[in-house]
């Protein structure tokens, strides 16, 4: 479990905020991130999240691995963003300085560059946040704490039930997998991809039948202990709201309020400093 | 066959680990370089088929979520609202197959496959080009020719993956009416 979300049990303020806190201090950040462009509230972002990073005690070696992947991710975007619509800036923000010319369409304006800016200031700004939210909520947390901010009990539950068995579906996955390769089965690149994509399905075929059955011995178990009788149900790993639970809420609160101002103020998403 | 509530929530769970499982572990090279070929949609198209378009919505939404939250990147919502969107339309689209009997003839193929098209078709030329703009302000032409790129290839996959999975599905089950009672 814990080297798939990267859960990191630690003793810290953040540790301490309950599950729903955090998930709703998340999805405050994240909307603020997203519905705004403005240059200021995305770099405020950004660099409010370097001292929560020390408050939760969450050191750069945890998150490493997941970090890069989102840099090689940031860096195809960009580039694809500018092989295809080199001028996207111009026509967003409207006027055109010209720095550099590359022939033909590829103009390297200012109006673009900033607007690569914004694009990699917008991963900066959210991608902290999720990272800390991964590594200081426990998985079972996250399902009790989805029923908390209204999400359905059963659907909260079926989040759990994917959290429990994602280990064993990947050991089995593995061991199907393994028995196939040992009977002449290839996946790799050396292989036509239609040949590839049946070999793929020599696996998935024991994998989903015993998941099928799976799924029956479950449901049946939990429709002899009465699952879904009542409208609601109590969880394990619930914990009660505490004063910093309610301060970091209404925090997180104020972020998104700024992001809309700002939406307001500015007439659109975007902050323009070229007019 | 009537399904109860509780197969449904177990089948949104075990679902989702499994669409987790396949798009984060099972790495099948493309031609193109350094892409993958994800077969969860394969998983998913038969999923929703066999459970509905409540399981298939969030199987997608679920497993996708998840996916996105373990490579760390933070969720790409404008795709993961269209993979819900597919396991969504899947799901009404074949609903009136009738794997649970035993049943997966040339003509329910047929219709399979249609379903797989319309419903990828509309998640990665519509629903995710057009959130990527909504949310990401992220260029027109770019995000269509993402999702065009995405749609074709799930659609080629989960054609041939869902297909012979439901293939194999019915296969195992008895037929209906194959037992009769003794006079």
């Amino acid at each position: 479990m814990r080297n798939i979300f990267n859960y990191v049990e630690r003793s810290s303020p953040i540790h301490r905020l309950t599950g729903a806190t955090k998930l709703i201090c998340l999805l405050l950040w994240s909307f603020a991130a997203m519905t705004s462009y403005d240059t200021r509230l995305l770099a405020a972002l950004t660099i409010l999240s370097v001292p929560l990073f020390a408050v939760s005690r969450i050191r750069y070696s945890d998150v490493s691995f997941m970090l890069g992947f989102t840099l090689v991710f940031m860096v195809l975007n960009n580039v694809l963003v500018f092989a295809f619509a080199p001028q996207h800036g111009v026509s967003i923000y409207g006027t055109c300085h010209v720095l550099a010319d590359l022939g033909g369409r590829w103009l390297i304006t200012k109006e673009q560059l900033f607007y690569h800016f914004n694009l990699v200031l917008k991963y900066l700004s959210t991608i902290p946040i999720v990272l800390l939210f991964v590594c200081t909520t426990q998985p079972s947390e996250f399902a009790a704490s989805l029923n908390r901010i209204g999400v359905k009990y059963t659907v909260a539950y079926s989040v759990a039930l994917a959290l429990r068995y994602i280990p064993d579906i990947q050991r089995e996955y593995h061991e199907i997998s393994q028995a196939q390769q040992a009977r002449g089965i290839e996946m790799s690149k050396k292989q036509r991809l239609s040949k590839r994509l049946r070999s793929a399905s020599a696996i998935l075929i024991p994998l989903i039948l015993s998941s099928m059955d799976r799924i029956e011995i479950i449901s049946n178990a939990m429709e002899l202990r009465g699952f879904g009788k009542h409208k609601k149900r109590s969880w394990y790993m619930a914990r009660p709201f505490r004063a910093a639970d309610f301060l970091s809420m209404a925090f997180c609160a104020l972020l998104l309020a700024a992001a809309l101002l700002l939406n307001y103020l500015n007439g659109g998403r975007f902050w323009n400093p070229f007019i | 066959m009537k399904k109860s509530p509780i197969v449904t929530v177990v089948a949104i769970g075990i679902g989702a680990a499994l669409f987790f499982v396949l798009a984060r572990f099972v790495a099948i090279p493309s031609p193109v370089p350094n892409t993958n070929i994800s077969i969860q949609y394969g998983l998913l198209a038969f999923m929703a088929a066999l459970f509905g378009p409540v399981a298939g919505l969030l199987i997608g939404l679920i497993g996708h979520a998840l996916a996105d939250f373990s490579f760390g990147w933070g969720i790409w919502w404008s795709w993961v609202i269209a993979s819900a969107v597919f396991g969504g339309l899947m799901g009404i689209a074949a609903r009136k197959l009738r794997l649970e009997e035993g049943e997966f003839s040339k003509k329910d193929l047929v219709g399979f496959l249609i379903a797989v098209v319309i419903a990828h078709a509309a998640a990665w030329f519509v629903i995710a080009p057009v959130l990527d703009i909504v949310i990401y302000a992220e260029p027109a032409n770019k995000v269509f020719v993402q999702g065009l790129f995405a749609g074709v290839s799930n659609i080629v996959t989960s054609g041939i993956i869902g297909s012979l999975l439901c293939a194999a599905y019915a296969a195992a089950k008895p037929k209906k009416g194959s037992l009769k009672e003794e006079e």
